[in-house]
């Protein structure tokens, strides 16, 4: 069993839900996004979704546009961020979801990425822009390195997609709160409840929700019907908010254990 | 050794005979194209393949686009043999088929008129386009006018500043055009802003996208709908000529006008092909267009949907590109021509800024035509192929649209104040 199972089993077992925040690598820089990881894991972070910066991040929303902006005038290159993520194995189980567009993975060679990403203690890939459908080759070389493939499903997406995507999913499904990207909203939908009941008709991997979630009611509210609540650019407009570097490991600290608090 | 040639040979047949047949159900062209968006936009997308695939069996709609296509557009083209600038050159006829004749003046409007009626039967009461040079924004704007459909239009600051004759154009039509000051400012910063919105938007809206680009089916549907092009110059050259071309020229950004006079011909395995991209101001990354240019950052690789040849760095980020036209300046190129590149069935080479400009000069003091930047790339082509061919053979040159556009650009660039 992999570090993301082990996870959501020991939550269910103490009948907790998941946070889970997601990072843009490298913003503001490398060194800060290993310290942050640390802390986040260390302040009740489940699960760590690390994002890949990617040039042209077309599902994203300002926020997160601008954090790949600083990432990638950082120079952070995804061999780094792997580095990273073997450092932070010496100190921190917390799993690791890499959050990328397909084609920074493809360039850097999808076995040679899979490989690394094995080594250096990744669990899982997430890729915006794979579509389950062009997924078959990566995921059999993800299935190899035993790290899962996450998959997203939209209220958009129909019964029979869900069918087909939960056969593929491993670790847990992301299902998204709202047609649309990334960013700071203030009411959820009621559609996400309905995707999160029509997908557990087909699959019994843990769900959680994302896109738009940015308050701990939020969390609270999607946790009385998922398994856990992913939360991007709260945290992300909170990172580039904070003008005193200093500061920033408390800032972030804080307000993971405000989204987790009960 | 017999053996191997005889094999070799129909290998190339076959990939040939493939050529018309693709795309599969996945929307591949051999390995390129397919569908590589957020799954939000998958079943959107499958909806729209669906209403696509069922309007082109629906008589009613096909008659009605080509009553469009006559009545508004002015369709047919003519195919104009340019005597003067054959004369000049000393070599192959050269053809111009007229698509800057064409209402609106490129052939944008082939597909947006074709999309325009399939989002209407679909439903949909707001439209959204991206536009690099103007034209395909144009041309949204004006079927959108005609078909009293609300639009928005998303062009890089980058491409505003270049083309404002046009950013006016699609005001007065009644268009909405948003800045997007994102990236390099161009077509694929306003390609990422037209998908957000889509995406945002996905119940009410329908994306004119207007290349032969993006997530199937729009490759495929934007091909279909400019193979017009293609199937009119065929009957026109055969009537003229009395046979086929030896070759086609045509200039490339996305690929919609190329694929639209090649498609009808892959089938004649006598009739050669020519796409030229922008060789822009140089061969470094960041000085071009040219996707087909390894040496200078054109590798396959995933852009906004779909699997293509895509100028980027060594670690996927996409680079910038330069081009002195703005419908070229995109560092992607359509998935077919992706595919036809690799089966050698079509060949692309560059035009620099500077032969475009030349070649603009030419035809308007030759023939009384400017040609958009964009196709100058064309002819810029067309002047060097027809010099190596002999006076019997024939040249067509696909005129993708008129160059009032870029008046202002070249009056720039030749430092004349207007
Ligand atoms: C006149 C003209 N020709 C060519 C192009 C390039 O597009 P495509 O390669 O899709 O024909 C454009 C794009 O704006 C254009 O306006």
């Amino acid at each position: 069993m992999n570090r993301i199972a082990k996870k959501f089993q020991a939550l269910n077992k103490t009948e907790r839900k998941a946070l889970i925040p997601y990072i843009t690598a490298g913003d503001p820089d490398l060194a800060a996004t290993e310290a942050l990881i640390l802390k986040m894991a260390e302040c009740g972070a489940d699960i760590i979704e690390l994002g890949v910066p990617f040039s042209d991040p077309m599902a994203d929303g300002p926020v997160i546009q601008r954090a790949t902006e600083r990432a990638l005038t950082k120079g952070t290159k995804l061999i780094d961020i792997l580095d990273l993520v073997s450092r932070v194995r010496k100190v921190s189980q917390v799993p690791i979801v890499l959050f990328s567009y397909f084609n920074p993975l493809l360039q850097f060679g999808l076995e040679k990425l899979a490989k690394k990403a094995a080594e250096v203690g990744i669990d899982g890939v997430l890729v915006t822009d794979l579509s389950p459908e062009e997924a078959g080759n990566f995921l059999s070389i993800l299935c190899r390195y035993n790290l899962d493939m996450i998959f997203l499903l939209a209220p958009t997406s129909s019964d029979e997609r869900i069918a087909k995507v939960t056969k593929l999913a491993r670790g847990f499904i992301y299902a998204v709160s709202r047609t649309g990207i990334t960013g700071i909203q203030q009411t959820l939908s009621d559609t996400v409840v309905e995707l999160v009941l029509r997908i557990r008709k087909h699959s019994n991997l843990p769900i959680a929700v994302g896109f738009g979630i940015s308050s701990r009611e939020q969390v609270k509210e999607v946790c009385c019907y998922a398994d856990g609540a992913i939360v991007g650019s709260r945290i992300v407009a909170e990172i580039e908010a904070c003008k005193d570097q200093t500061q920033l490991l408390e800032k972030i600290g804080s307000l993971i254990q405000e989204l987790a608090s009960d | 050794m017999e053996n191997l040639k005889k094999i070799l040979e129909e290998k190339t047949t076959d990939l040939n005979n493939d050529a018309i047949n693709w795309p599969d159900s996945g929307g591949h062209f051999g390995n390129y194209g397919g569908c590589y968006v957020p799954e939000i936009l998958m079943h959107p997308l499958e909806e729209l393949t669906t209403a696509y695939q069922k309007a082109q069996k629906d008589p009613e709609f096909i008659n009605e686009l080509k009553h469009l296509l006559k009545a508004y557009v002015g369709r047919p083209t003519p195919l104009f043999l340019a005597q003067r600038l054959t004369e000049y050159i000393g070599g192959a006829k050269i053809y111009l088929k007229r698509e800057d004749l064409n209402h609106t003046g490129a052939h944008k409007i082939n597909n947006a008129l074709g999309q325009i009626l399939l989002a209407r039967r679909m439903g949909k009461k707001r439209i959204i386009a991206e536009t690099g040079a103007g034209q395909h924004g144009v041309a949204t704007a004006t079927v959108c006018a005609l078909m009293n459909t609300q639009c928005r239009v998303y062009m890089g600051t980058e491409d505003m500043r270049r083309q404002s004759l046009n950013v006016f154009r699609m005001r007065l039509l009644g268009a909405e055009v948003v800045g997007v000051d994102a990236g390099s400012r161009t077509l694929k910063d306003a390609i990422n802003e037209a998908l957000r919105d889509w995406v945002t938007n996905i119940n009410t809206t329908y994306y004119l996208l207007g290349s032969a680009l993006g997530p199937h089916p729009y490759p495929q549907m934007v091909r279909d709908f400019q193979a017009i092009i293609g199937q009119e110059a065929r009957a026109q050259i055969l009537e003229l000529e009395g046979s086929l071309p030896n070759l086609l020229i045509a200039c490339v950004g996305g690929g919609s006008n190329a694929i639209g006079l090649f498609s009808e011909f892959l089938k004649d395995s006598n009739v050669e092909m020519v796409g030229v991209e922008a060789g822009g101001r140089g061969k470094e990354l960041g000085e071009h267009a040219a996707r087909f240019h390894f040496a200078g950052g054109g590798r396959p690789g995933v852009l906004q949907g779909t699997f293509s040849y895509v100028l980027q760095d060594l670690d996927g980020q996409i680079a910038a590109t330069h081009s002195i036209s703005a419908g070229l300046d995109y560092p992607a190129i359509g998935p077919e021509h992706a595919y036809l590149h690799d089966s050698e069935r079509v060949s692309y080479v560059t035009a620099s800024d500077n032969e475009a400009l030349e070649a603009f000069q030419l035809l308007a003091k030759l023939e009384g035509i400017l040609p958009a930047l964009e196709s100058s790339h064309a002819v810029a082509y067309a002047i060097k192929a027809a010099a190596r061919l002999s006076k019997n053979q024939v040249v067509v040159v696909n005129l993708s649209g008129r160059g009032d556009k870029d008046v202002h650009t070249v009056a720039d660039v030749l430092g004349v104040e207007l």
